[in-house]
């Protein structure tokens, strides 16, 4: 008889939300180099601030938005790495030999990951506003903030959820972090599209989905209530996530191969 | 739970990519209540069959019936019937043993009301209540193996299949879970499914043994008849003086076919049996050669697959590929 897939999903989220805390060596550097890189950036571009066109008067306002998604990444990889250390130890097998359904471990793995995002984006936000961060959204746009950066980690976390299940191996998964980071770069991250004057960085940065996700909590932050960029930043951000959930269902499927 | 159905396999095959047939062709029969062991080296397909069995991986060819389901057709109702502790102790070294258990007994569907005493009755069982809030790194080898059983016997299985469940232990730990076995099996009537590349533990807890090569079973029966097939003992005899080795081994050739056995002496199968070591003492003697150690050893399972195969068990591994893993979708 099949258990609840509630008490399956609860079961699976108190796991993973426990190895997630149980391991500060893996967390705290999601926290911290975000932030290192945020104070890094505005100690070296903050005069793009002054560049006629410039949506804020604060270099800070607009970069903030970028540590949720270097944030998001670092999921992505301890998602991964968790799954795949599971395929690799055995663990997995032992669930399959429960009435455990494959929804079950998805959504059991990814409940980490919105922990970690919702420590993360409170952790930024708080840390913005000490530092003069003032959003144009008011209180409830902070909340949106943090709902958006926790879809986009879940989206983020799917498609490490998928990497592990495909490859099996937490060094693959660990290998795509690199890659994943150039789409980072090559978004609006550092600048406004419109002022990013290198026409193929300007168009990298235009069709780069990454983009859209960051100027939806950047639009936030530094415009206010922008019914475009959240549209397309939370589309983005479900898009992504059901795609990567989808892809990381089928790669279960496949890993899973009980009869 | 008490089993009634047993385990029954036939022309069970698993091919993996490359044509590499991991499992060829296997027909085996496991009465319920009966401790069966599956012995072989690395490499001959043992656990192969045991995910094959257990529903982990569809069967390239051939079928199964495991508790009376059809592995295939009826994984499902196969996996509420069975336990499995497979090979490596899957466990998340940063849970703590108690919390591997509520997972586990969540996982299988039991109340709120059911999952403590069961939690708390398994940890008893297996002797690690004192240990139950550490976290399983802490762990030692004979513990992992312990929580590995207890998870297994969470929802009361009427099989059990345990994947070399002593390779690593220190032999207290060793024995401590050969009795817990035995004890299943002659107590709640749970039939087990056990494979080993230890000599000594197939023979000592097996009703049946399966001995396994290269995909193929090449010899079954209970430990003392296939050890009676064998029949003839072995002498080994090893020499004061290591210069000495090549004439007792060209005597002891007269009294038998020379056998595998420690580097610094000779293994001879004794033609005559047992009754012939006295002339072997004699011939020695004759000879002027003295010995350090002389031996007579009654026939093992590792005659029985020597018989069968031509290889000795011991080293056999070394030769077999590691059994290749499932290919993902």
């Amino acid at each position: 008889m099949s258990s609840p897939l509630l008490l399956q999903v609860g079961s699976l989220a108190r796991r993973s939300v426990v190895r997630t805390l149980r391991q500060p060596v893996n967390v705290v550097p999601s926290f911290l180099f975000p932030l290192i890189l945020l104070a890094v950036n505005v100690g070296g571009l903050g005069a793009a601030e002054r560049l006629p066109g410039f949506p804020t008067d604060s270099y800070l306002d607009f970069a903030l938005a970028f540590t949720f998604m270097q944030g998001a990444l670092f999921a992505t990889t301890s998602a991964g790495t968790d799954l795949a250390r599971d395929i690799q130890t055995g663990f997995l097998d032992r669930l399959a030999l429960t009435p455990m359904r494959n929804a079950a471990l998805l959504a059991g793995q990814l409940a980490g990951i919105v922990v970690l995002a919702l420590v993360q984006a409170t952790l930024y936000l708080t840390v913005g506003i000490l530092a003069g961060v003032r959003p144009e959204s008011g209180l409830p746009g902070l909340f949106v903030v943090v709902l958006l950066a926790v879809l986009i980690a879940l989206a983020f976390g799917a498609v490490g959820a998928f990497l592990a299940l495909r490859t099996g191996s937490g060094e693959a998964v660990q290998a795509m972090f690199p890659l994943l980071f150039v789409f980072l770069f090559l978004s609006s991250m550092n600048l406004p599209r419109n002022l990013i004057e290198i026409d193929w960085f300007r168009t990298v940065a235009t069709i780069n989905p990454v983009s859209y996700l960051i100027e939806g909590i950047r639009s936030l932050i530094v415009t206010g209530w922008d019914a475009q960029a959240l549209a397309l930043g939370f589309g983005i951000a479900l898009g992504l996530g059901l795609l990567a959930l989808t892809a990381a269902s089928l790669a279960l499927r496949g890993r899973i191969a009980r009869a | 739970m008490r089993d009634e159905h047993g385990i029954q396999a036939e022309g069970l095959v698993r091919e993996f990519k490359g044509g590499i047939r991991a499992v060829d062709g296997i027909a085996l029969q496991v009465a319920p209540g009966e401790i069966y062991g599956f012995l072989g080296p690395n490499g001959a397909g043992k656990s192969t069959t045991v995910h094959m069995l257990t529903t982990l991986l569809p069967p390239t060819a051939g079928s199964a019936r495991v508790a009376g389901f059809d592995v295939v057709r009826e994984g499902a109702r196969v996996r509420a019937a069975i336990g499995a502790a497979l090979q490596e102790a899957a466990l998340d070294p940063l849970l703590t043993g108690r919390e591997h258990l509520r997972l586990q007994t969540a996982l299988h569907g039991m109340t709120k009301a059911e999952r403590r005493p069961r939690t708390e009755a398994l940890l008893e069982r297996v002797g690690l209540t004192q240990a139950a809030d550490r976290k399983v790194r802490t762990y030692s080898g004979g513990m992992k193996r312990r929580l590995d059983l207890a998870l297994a016997l969470v929802h009361e299985p009427s099989i059990l299949f345990l994947d070399e469940p002593t390779t690593g232990l220190d032999p207290q730990s060793r024995n401590g879970l050969w009795a817990e076995v035995a004890r299943l099996a002659s107590d709640e009537g749970v039939t087990v499914f056990l494979t080993t590349q230890y000599l000594e533990e197939a023979d000592v807890l097996a009703d049946r043994v399966g001995i396994i090569d290269r995909g193929h079973i090449v010899a079954e029966g209970r430990p003392a008849a296939l050890k009676a097939e064998i029949g003839r003992p072995s002498v080994e005899a090893v020499p004061c003086s290591a210069g000495d080795r090549a004439a007792v081994a060209e005597v002891l050739r007269r009294f038998g076919r020379p056998v595998p056995g420690s580097p610094k002496g000779v293994t001879v199968r004794l033609d005559g049996g047992e009754e012939a070591l006295a002339d072997v003492v004699r011939a020695l003697e004759a000879e002027g050669l003295h010995l350090d150690h002389l031996q007579l050893h009654a026939p093992t399972l590792d005659d029985v697959f020597l018989a069968k195969t031509g290889r000795s068990l011991e080293g056999a591994g070394d030769e077999a590929e590691a059994e290749p893993q499932p290919v993902s979708a």
